[in-house]
């Protein structure tokens, strides 16, 4: 028999608030049809509670009966002994109570900080639980998936979302850029921010890949073109790919900082005398010191120069020949014509989302280096603007979220000082810019700035040490592992965090249908219908 | 009235009844009923047999000419007269007003009166609640308990209209009372399957 919403599951024998409540199910409810993930709800005596099941187990109230079973064949025993001296029990971490006293009714669903009484029914959740908890789908909540089981729809409110840095995390092939893809579209329809996509495989901007299926599915611009704008790296590969782009971006050498260079030290192979040598060369060439350092051929005039900084040769040659690799991609040049980072903040400005693909430059050194320099001076811009806002006069800037791919080669604990990101996550949110992180390998990340995540989403993690770094600070920690370790390998996520009320396992929503990116952007069009009704409303 | 015998000797536990017909005993662990004042005193077949009415004279063997068992009480007549057939109650509940209450009556039944077989209806209504197997369990009898209480439920599930749902309750409700005595549980099982 399939559980229903509202069925009676069982009664709490026991339980804390730190470890969570033992339910023992009723004999009518059956163990099979229960999921780890689940939503019930504890009707307490005071309050009702909402909470997660996290651990399913069987239990017998005679231990003889699991040293003598009853014979397969006897079902008459079976039956008799099923949900009376062998019974389901479940373990339910309660994490929200909603009602009790009158003050707190109307501030909606708390943290719980008691138990359940003895013997409180246990029911699944409706779909109205699930609405009080989660909230309706509106301006600034976005349908992102169902819950496990569920044919509920977990709306996620973007707009708190936003004000805290972000994570999505996952094995390869779990889902991740499905996610991510999906909650760029909330965030482009629910949320006041614009993004900034450093799109390392390009997969965001324009039709992305997804595994085991025909052909690629839609993305951003395609879905959104007058709200998306495609910056590209790789003019030609974008063309081979039949994306319409908005700008190519070049880079000058002069635009390249001793700092982008520290940052690529472990990608470069550099040694911290060479490193060292890049501030020195930059105080004495300038802007120009790239190119300067690069065109020195003449060995007597390499020989004055590094004697006059204290230079060492071999640190010299270290580090003309990383400054050699970057000075190979093609989308340095000399002395770029346009600012790549004046065009971004133009469209950002305008509230056009962007979309920095990187065509063929795959590789690391590329993307470290792009990523850190353009978010770099544009949280420069976005810091002053903000201040000027603070002192008054002027309003803020729109508040920005810039998404980074591999984020551990960025955010790990060697270099998280260093980069701009590990900045920004850690204290942009003052200055309106917060970062989602998407990520594979979740411990490699700087614990300071994985505690600094608002909110985190995570597909399936199998690593031991993975699990336990994303999931460090949260209370339940042990019980939500069990829940991790067993979504599913594809299209299933845990979310938690700043963002909603408590964890939630989840199915993300559709993408790849027709009839899903219809809905997408009909969701876009519902203000537009809504003033059309109006009008003719009054016609 | 389907009155199957007379009480001959009672306590508030269980009472003796002597069937007015030679043999016609009611089934081990078949419900029973008993009008005193006021109320109906339910009772469980715990023991029956059949004796001489004399306590010295012990019955001898008189069929060894005979053909067949009939044949015997054909030719020794006296023999009805001569025998009795009685079978011990053992008190489970009984009904005030029409309400069931399954623990003992506050008075035993009286000597002389008359022991009822239940209808399927009274039954029904007795064996709404399965608080009556306490007592079966907890008392001494001569008979195994695990025998009397697989009767009994055998017995009364022939009134009901589901047997198999009736004795899937009752197991659960021994299943409770035997939380710590698997093997005595398994026993009782075995007896009560169809």
């Amino acid at each position: 028999m399939e559980t229903q919403p509202n069925q009676n599951l069982g009664i709490v024998v026991t339980g804390s608030v730190e470890k969570g409540t033992e339910v023992r199910l009723d004999s009518s409810a059956s163990v099979e049809d229960m999921v780890v993930g689940r939503y019930v709800t504890i009707e307490g005596k005071k309050r009702r509670f909402f909470g997660m099941v996290t651990d399913i187990s069987l239990g017998v109230t005679d231990e003889q009966i699991t040293i003598s079973p009853p014979d397969t064949s006897d079902t008459f025993t079976a039956e008799i002994l099923e949900g009376t001296a062998t019974y389901g029990t479940l373990h339910v971490l309660p994490m929200l109570t909603i009602g009790g006293e009158v003050t707190t009714i109307n501030e909606g669903p708390q943290p719980v900080k008691t138990v359940p009484s003895h013997f409180s029914r246990v029911k699944l959740a409706s779909e109205a639980d699930m609405e009080t908890v989660f909230g309706k789908e509106d301006n600034s909540r976005f349908f992102i998936g169902n819950p496990l089981d569920m044919e509920t729809k977990l709306c996620l409110n973007l707009e708190e979302l936003v004000k805290r840095s972000n994570g999505i995390f996952g094995k390869s092939g779990t889902g991740k850029t499905f996610l991510t893809r999906l909650l760029l579209i909330g965030m482009l329809q629910k949320s006041k921010a614009t993004n900034l996509i450093f799109d390392m495989h390009n997969e965001y901007g324009w039709a992305g890949s997804f595994e085991g299926g025909k052909g690629g599915v839609k993305a951003l611009k395609q879905l959104f073109p007058s709200r998306v704008a495609v910056f590209t790296l790789d003019e030609e590969n974008s063309r081979h790919r039949g994306v319409s782009t908005d700008f190519v971006v070049r880079i000058g050498y002069d635009e390249i900082e001793p700092e982008d260079i520290g940052l690529l030290r472990q990608t470069l192979n550099l040694t911290d005398q060479a490193v060292e040598a890049v501030y020195q060369l930059k105080r004495h060439f300038g802007k120009g010191w790239m190119q300067q350092t690069l065109d020195i051929s003449d060995a007597a005039d390499v020989e004055t120069l590094l004697q006059s900084m204290n230079i060492h040769e071999s640190s010299f040659a270290n580090l003309k020949r990383g400054l050699a690799t970057i000075r190979r991609l093609p989308f340095l040049v000399a002395h770029a014509q346009t600012n790549a980072v004046d065009s971004i903040l133009g469209y950002l400005d305008r509230g056009i989302n962007v979309v920095l693909e990187f065509g063929r430059h795959r590789d690391i050194t590329t993307y470290m280096l792009v990523a850190n320099m353009l978010a770099r001076r544009i949280y420069q811009r976005y810091q002053e603007k903000t201040e000027v806002a603070m002192a008054g006069k002027v309003t803020p800037p729109t508040p920005l979220v810039i998404t980074i791919e591999e984020a551990h080669k960025f955010l790990n604990h060697d270099i998280a000082n260093q980069t701009i990101f590990g900045e920004i996550a850690r204290e942009m949110r003052k200055y309106n810019v917060t970062l989602l992180v998407i990520d594979q390998r979740p411990s490699a990340i700087d614990e300071e700035i994985m505690s600094q995540l608002g909110t985190k989403i995570t597909c399936l993690l199998d690593n031991e040490r993975d699990i336990d770094s994303v999931l460090a600070g949260v209370s339940g920690k042990n019980d939500l592992k069990t829940v991790l370790a067993r979504l599913a390998p594809k299209q299933q996520a845990l979310i938690f965090g700043h963002a909603v009320p408590m964890p939630v396992a989840f199915r993300p929503r559709d993408w790849g249908t027709a009839k899903s990116y219809e809905e997408f952007t009909h969701e876009n069009s519902s203000e537009k219908k809504a003033e059309k009704d109006i009008k003719e409303l009054f016609e | 009235m389907n009155k199957i015998g007379e009480i001959v000797e009672s306590t508030s536990t269980e009472f003796t009844a002597e069937c007015y017909e030679l043999h016609e005993l009611p089934a081990l662990g078949s419900l029973v009923k008993v009008t005193a004042v006021e109320m109906e005193i339910f009772g469980i077949v715990c023991q029956s047999g059949t004796a001489g009415i004399e306590p010295g004279r012990h019955p001898v063997a008189r069929g060894k000419d005979e053909a067949s068992e009939e044949a015997v009480y054909q030719s020794s007549p006296q023999l009805i007269k001569l025998l009795r057939s009685e079978f011990q109650v053992l008190v489970v509940g009984h009904i005030i007003n029409g309400k069931t209450y399954q623990y003992l009556p506050s008075k035993p039944a009286h000597i002389h009166a008359f022991v009822q077989a239940c209808s399927p209806e009274d039954i029904k209504q007795f064996s709404q609640s399965f608080d009556f197997l306490n007592i079966m369990l907890n008392n001494r009898l001569q008979i195994p308990t695990e025998e009397l209480v697989a009767a009994g439920l055998r017995e009364m599930s022939k009134a009901h209209a589901d047997p198999h749902a009736f004795l899937i309750a009752a197991g659960k409700s021994l299943t409770v009372i035997f939380s710590g005595d698997y093997h005595r549980l398994k026993t009782i099982l075995a007896r009560l399957k169809q």
